[in-house]
């Protein structure tokens, strides 16, 4: 148990600038949450929309409404803006808005990089975007880019997308360093770490993976760059070079990436199940030895990407058996989340039901996932529709719903309003509904051999890429409920208490709603 | 006081991190001499050998088993050359010093560089696939028009897996220069 002093109305007249120069100067975390958090649902909305033109073309077979080079650019930067654009920014605004709080912390430990990693970000996103409306139109080769279709092959605003690239490792980078410089150095005293909030935890050890992997990819695409334009031959075998090493160059970034994109998920259902179970965490330590484990293996297990390459069989067994150990992990966090439940008083807020939605789904793309893994039944899902179904899985049904459901646990809390919990429930029914009408259909897909990244299909796969795209139009749809809702909660409705539910955990319920512009200025005592 | 010590201690905490993704970003490049020297080691990838002729001379012929090696050859789509073995085949003894001659003809009407990759499958003979001579050891040039006849000498390490009668060779032309 934690209990704060009273100490924020000291500083209530100190509050923040008027009109846009405090978005741009502001070194608040708070302020630049909600930025990362705007930013990340605009993206969200135009990597979505991208998604509704693939979704609107495999309507049925044939061509209908796009030419296939359009399509191709459609797949990849809807998956790049989603990856770097709408799921990292979100976990990384969700950081800045509540680590501080949850540790008993004034700010981040470094405010004016803070302000710095976010508005790099807008820049970076325009520049990936404006890539469409360049001549020979933007990458086209998926989101992995593989050489040598992104280097010799790719068109020429690759190189737009290269810098992107270089700006959005630039920001995730400075983010998470100062993630970690927050948490190490910034806790209340007698915060102690095995007593930190698991977002927090799942958050360190995120910010770690993010420090390894993404100078990885920096490296990659920048030897991307030099093969394009400076005559070297990374990934050229005419000059000696290899496209395999590529992909093993992107898939040792790549695999951590899956991981920094779900880690937090983790921290964010843990802080939630146990509020609405009325019940402590079961297995707070193991939580976190799990994660570390888990953070720990995704540097071993990058070749189960590349199955088909041809590597030896001593290679395959090794990257199958590693993969498969994720499992252990994983299951303890599922298992634990399941006892935290076990004999509770549950109710079902809105934001329980995001986070049992999560629990179910995401644990149905782990099991798809564990079938991918085993490298003889990969040789027949590779690049199917299959693995589309997977990830999505794990990334819409998991990250983006855990995010969710994390913003309808602290919205109340950011605003200092309740939401219309009716809507809100409309908008929870109607995406988990939608959800699995969208993604469930591409499992089957898969299995009947339907390739993925392709805008035309042989007939038999009509009925059920049918049932995937009017899923996928009413999924898009119910985030402009979402859209809605925020904008009436920010701008009114029913006051919230400081506590917003019944009995939460943790220091940023300690404070007043809408959390003070500054809180914690005098560190808390954690006892 | 203790604000300044924060200070100092956010600062380092910055520039060690700071280190270690610069270190990271290194690490990325250093995955490419690893990743060759992992292969060379394990002779993964199909990567071949070479060694000298006099080590080659010097090794003892195993009389007792032979292996067949077939030739496959292919051009990257966009070089016009006609490139071919000779014969599709030949048969050899572990130890044995194998020669086979490779046609390569340039079809264009400008002088183009290439670089032949060669594979070997299976893969696990490859660190016992050496050889002496190969146009594969240097970037070609052929003028407009121009026909080479090229040799490949290679010897098979008697210490090659038992249970191996027959292996293939392939070699890709890649262009080198632009245009």
């Amino acid at each position: 148990m934690s209990t704060a002093t009273a100490h924020d109305t000291a500083h209530d007249h100190h509050g923040p600038p008027a009109g846009l120069s405090r978005w741009l100067f502001t070194t608040n975390h708070k302020d630049i949450g909600t930025l990362y958090l705007w930013f990340s649902f605009t993206m969200l909305l135009i990597g979505g929309a991208m998604a509704m033109v693939i979704r609107a073309e495999l309507f049925q077979p044939g061509m209908q409404i796009v030419d296939p080079n359009f399509f191709n650019q459609m797949t990849t930067l809807h998956g790049l803006i989603m990856v770097f654009g709408a799921i990292m920014p979100a976990f990384v605004g969700l950081a800045n808005w509540l680590i501080p709080m949850m540790i008993g912390a004034p700010d981040m430990a470094l405010p004016r990089m803070n302000n710095w990693s976010f508005w790099i970000l807008p820049f970076a996103g325009t520049l990936l975007l404006s890539t469409l409306f360049m001549e020979g139109g933007g990458p086209n080769f998926g989101w992995t880019f593989y050489a040598p279709l992104s280097t010799t092959y790719g068109p020429e605003s690759t190189d737009f997308f290269i810098f992107a690239v270089h700006l959005l490792g630039m920001s995730s980078i400075m983010g998470a360093i100062n993630i970690i410089a927050t948490i190490l150095n910034m806790r209340a005293p007698g915060m102690t770490l095995m007593k930190m909030p698991l977002f927090v935890w799942t958050w360190l050890i995120t910010a770690f993976l993010l420090i390894a992997a993404m100078p990885v990819l920096a490296g990659a695409v920048t030897m991307m760059l030099a093969d394009r334009h400076f005559g070297t031959s990374f990934f050229n075998a005419a000059g000696g070079g290899d496209p395999i090493l590529f992909q093993h160059v992107f898939w040792f970034f790549g695999h951590p990436e899956v991981y920094i994109m779900i880690l937090p998920a983790f921290g964010i259902i843990s802080q939630i199940v146990p509020t609405f179970s009325r019940k402590k965490l079961f297995g707070y330590s193991s939580m976190v030895y799990a994660t570390a484990s888990i953070a720990f293996l995704s540097f071993i297990v990058w070749a189960h990407h590349m199955y088909t390459v041809g590597m030896p069989v001593a290679g395959e067994l090794f990257f199958m058996y590693a993969t498969i150990l994720i499992s252990v992990p994983t299951g303890v966090k599922v298992f634990n989340w399941v006892a935290t439940m076990w004999r509770g008083a549950l109710t079902f807020e809105v934001p329980m039901l995001w986070a049992l939605a999560f629990i179910f789904l995401f644990t149905l793309g782990g099991f798809s996932g564990l079938m991918l893994g085993v490298t003889p039944a990969d040789t027949q899902y590779h690049d199917t529709y299959f693995v589309v179904a997977h990830f999505h899985y794990v990334l819409v049904a998991g990250a983006l719903f855990s995010i969710i459901a994390a913003v309808y646990y602290w919205l109340p809390k950011w605003t200092g309003h309740m939401y219309d919990q009716t809507l809100a429930k409309i908008h929870f029914w109607w995406s988990v509904i939608s959800v699995n009408i969208l993604f469930f259909p591409m499992h089957f897909l898969g299995l009947a051999g339907m390739p993925r990244r392709i805008p035309d299909y042989a007939i038999q796969f009509a009925e059920f890429n049918q049932l995937a795209s009017i899923g996928g139009f009413a999924f898009g749809l119910s985030q402009l409920l979402f859209l809605y809702i925020l904008i009436k909660t920010i701008r009114g409705g029913e006051k919230a208490t400081d506590k917003v539910w019944e009995k939460p955990e943790g220091l940023e319920w300690t404070v007043a709603s809408p959390a003070p512009y500054h809180t914690f200025a005098t560190p808390p005592q954690v006892k | 006081m203790q604000e300044l010590q924060l200070q100092k201690a956010n600062q380092q905490l910055l520039l060690k991190l700071s280190a270690v993704a610069v270190l990271m970003f290194g690490f990325g490049f250093a995955l490419v001499p690893l990743y060759n020297l992992f292969c060379d080691i394990t002779g993964l990838n199909g990567k071949t050998g070479q060694v000298s002729v006099t080590e080659a001379r010097n090794t003892t012929i195993d009389m007792s088993r032979s292996i067949t090696v077939r030739f496959v050859t292919t051009s990257q789509s966009e070089l016009p050359w006609e490139f071919k073995p000779l014969a599709d085949k030949i048969t050899v003894h572990p130890g044995e010093l194998g020669k086979v001659n490779f046609s390569i003809k340039n079809m264009a009407d400008h002088a183009i560089t290439a670089q032949a990759i060669p594979s070997l499958a299976p893969t696990k003979v490859s660190k016992y696939f050496n050889k002496t001579e190969c146009f594969c050891f240097s970037q070609q040039t052929l003028q407009a028009g121009e026909e080479i006849i090229a040799p490949v000498h290679f010897i098979i390490d008697p210490a090659a897996p038992k249970d191996i009668s027959q292996v293939i060779l392939s070699y890709t032309f890649f262009k080198s220069t632009k245009g």
